[in-house]
């Protein structure tokens, strides 16, 4: 009995109801799920105190091969659902699985006013510059000139920085990492987990079937390599001359900061009144003991 | 905006603070929405309203955020609302889909004006009755109820929690702009003689929880995120644990399960408001603020001694069939009533029998004035 291989991730998965699961082999969103997972095991979370939403996509399938309060939703709505989840339960801890389409153009908004509010939300972006679920039209995250079944010419729009777009509309702690960064991905899934407000983490990650073969890249492992290739940590990057940092994206926690959190303000609120309401009630209490001393006096 | 609840005793209300008073004393616990009018006092009074009884309020982004916050604090157990305006409502309605997809208990409040697009965004109309019905995409059943005076804004918004608890589905409240805005005098009944519905927990251990068991009721106990009972919700067609299923057996009983929880219950669901209909040969078929007016107008008719009465549907959809059915057979004459192009007249004409549609009168009006009680007088004296 000793002997038999009990991984992490095992503890999670509903492994008796929902596989084999949708995902094309080669595909970054097994990785980037095992690496949560054990970010979740490490902080040593109950599983029935995480809630998991998401919106439509490939990406957002997750949810449902795991053994938490799972919700899948409509494309692009997540968050708002989460935002009433967070709300309804702040002891919950609620994290928001979406892809980058999902995310940031059907889903914009809430993304943008998540961030604002910076309600405490664990958002995870599954980037793969692409639609994969509906096979590989662009998306907001597309770098211009990449090609896509919708962009048959090269997109020539420009396309989305993630991170900036959280960090400006103001979630307090937004970090960038990549599928083939497991290690780096499981810290960063564990330091968001763990922060008080709106975190956002974007995993850039692979879709070989749709955005590899149309890119002319061959296979999901060089994709993977050039996750490594093409990207460093923010360290290294502010170490790197000006002419050398075209062409690179930086990983690793881009923006921490302390600031205050939705949740926290709507709680704030709610004492301040009932303190107001306490303290009018004991107004009116000393009110009517005066006045009903007062009309003793008069009747004697 | 006076809120005060002082039961037994008359007050003056609105009818957006009467649909505020009902959704408290039914116990809303969360309200989630986006400014519009006419239905924006509602929002404002439970801006003020709810965090003072500890419980949640949030102006979203948007309607369709509006609705998802809404289903997403009802996952988590909370009774929740939003309250909107036609725009509002047509940027609900995936999610609304996704409400009765899921079977998420809400109440959504549609108080209407001129449309379509920005429409009247002051003045009254009907024109989202069909809406309401086929708004969101798909095959479904739906359950709105439909007030006439301020007492019914409150009595229904109650009744549409209660509506929506039992059956385990968003209940949609559509409203008249004239209503929202209007102010009479009510006496609310003690909070104590007020019936309230609650979803109904299970008692199993999480291990042997389904959250879509199937049943001959079609209706099974719902857990909440957090509570231990560890379940998934999805949009996709699911089978009865909530996971997504293509097998056409399940689909079946998916889609069986939605239609069946309503259809097997429409006496419980169903209301309407016959007025002076024993001995009528004319009979009008009106909701709403119209419903007042032809009130007024049979009153006014039967002076004259014209036997005319009233149908008012208060439960709107599902379509009362068998009360229709029951005053097409039981009069010469019907006038269909309505502030819109002809939305009742095509659902009465569908109950009717062959060879009765002569017997049909309407008034129409989308001019963004409300059909007076003259208006409705003069059509039944053309009629009789
Ligand atoms: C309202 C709506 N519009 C469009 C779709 C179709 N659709 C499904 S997934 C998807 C894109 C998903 O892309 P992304 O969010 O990047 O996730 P990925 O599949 O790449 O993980 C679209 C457009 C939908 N389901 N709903």
């Amino acid at each position: 009995m000793k002997n038999i291989p009990q991984k992490v991730i095992h503890r999670y998965l509903r492994h008796d109801k929902k596989f084999p699961h949708v995902w094309c082999a080669g595909c970054g969103n097994g990785i980037i799920l095992g690496d949560l997972l054990r970010a979740i095991y490490n902080l040593g979370l109950e599983k029935d105190d995480i809630a998991m939403v998401s919106g439509i996509g490939c990406s957002s399938r997750m949810p449902v091969y795991v053994d938490f309060n799972t919700l899948h939703t409509t494309h692009g709505r997540a968050i708002a659902f989460a935002t009433g989840i967070k709300m309804a339960k702040p002891e919950l801890k609620v994290i928001v699985i979406t892809g980058d389409g999902d995310v940031s153009a059907i889903g914009g908004n809430h993304f943008i006013h998540a961030a604002r509010r910076n309600i405490n939300l664990t958002i995870i972006i599954v980037n793969n510059n692409i639609y994969g679920m509906t096979g590989g039209q662009c998306s907001p995250t597309t770098p211009i000139g990449k090609f896509a079944t919708t962009a048959p010419y090269g997109s020539i729009e420009p396309n989305f920085d993630l991170c900036e777009l959280a960090k400006c509309a103001g979630a307090s702690f937004v970090a960038r990492t990549t599928a083939f960064h497991t290690t780096e991905a499981r810290q960063i899934f564990e330091k968001a987990l763990q922060k008080k407000g709106c975190s956002v983490v974007e995993v850039i990650s692979q879709c070989p079937v749709s955005y590899g073969k149309m890119n002319n890249i061959s296979s999901a492992v060089k994709m993977l390599e050039l996750q490594r290739d093409n990207t460093l940590p923010i360290a290294a990057y502010e170490k790197l001359p000006e002419e050398k940092r075209a062409g690179k994206i930086v990983r690793g926690i881009l923006h921490d900061v302390e600031k205050p959190e939705f949740i926290d303000q709507y709680q704030k609120l709610v004492d301040s009144l009932s303190l107001q309401k306490q303290e009018k009630f004991d107004e009116s209490k000393k009110e009517n003991k005066s006045s009903k001393s007062e009309e003793s006096k008069s009747q004697e | 905006m006076s809120t005060d609840r002082k039961a037994g005793k008359p007050i003056l209300l609105q009818g957006n603070a009467a649909v505020t008073l009902g959704a408290l004393d039914a116990g809303v616990q969360f309200f989630g929405g986006y400014p519009i009018t006419p239905s924006t006092e509602i929002a404002e009074i439970l801006a003020k309203e709810l965090p003072k009884r500890g419980d949640k309020f949030i102006q979203m982004e948007d309607e369709i955020g509006s609705i998802a916050a809404v289903l997403g604090a009802s996952i988590a157990g909370l009774k929740s609302m939003t309250a909107t305006s036609g725009p509002g409502f047509s940027l609900m309605q995936e999610n609304l889909g996704f409400g009765m997809q899921t079977e998420i208990p809400c109440v959504i409040v549609n108080v209407q004006r001129g449309g379509p697009s920005t429409g009247l965004p002051t003045s009254p109309a009907q024109g989202d009755i069909m809406q309401a019905r086929w708004g969101t995409h798909g095959d479904h059943p739906v359950i709105a109820l439909y007030p006439d005076s301020i007492l019914e804004c409150y009595e229904l918004t109650i009744r549409a929690f209660n509506l929506s608890e039992k059956y385990r589905t968003p209940v949609i409240l559509l409203m008249d702009e004239v209503l929202a805005h209007m102010r009479e005098s009510v006496v609310l009944p003690p909070k104590d003689k007020l019936k309230i519905i609650h979803r109904i927990k299970p008692n199993v251990p999480p291990e042997w929880y389904k959250h879509y068991k199937r049943n001959p009721k079609y209706i099974s106990p719902v857990a909440s995120f957090g509570e231990g009972y560890r379940f998934h919700i999805t949009g996709l067609t699911h089978d009865e644990s909530g996971f997504p299923t293509q097998v056409p057996e399940e689909v079946n009983d998916m889609m069986d399960r939605l239609l069946r929880k309503i259809t097997d219950n429409l006496d419980d669901i169903i209301q309407i408001e016959p007025f002076y209909m024993d001995d009528a040969e004319i009979a009008i078929f009106a909701a709403g603020v119209v419903a007042r007016s032809a009130k007024e107008a049979i009153i006014q008719a039967r002076k004259k001694g014209i036997k005319v009465g009233l149908i008012r549907p208060l439960t709107i959809w599902p379509f009362p069939d068998h009360d229709v059915e029951n005053m097409l057979e039981s009069t010469r004459a019907v006038i269909i009533a309505e502030m819109n192009q002809g939305q009742l007249i095509n659902e009465v004409k569908r109950v009717t029998k062959y060879g009765q549609h002569s017997r049909f009168y309407r008034i129409q009006k989308y001019n963004g004035l409300v059909i007076t009680p003259d208006e409705i007088l003069r059509k039944i004296a053309e009629v009789a």
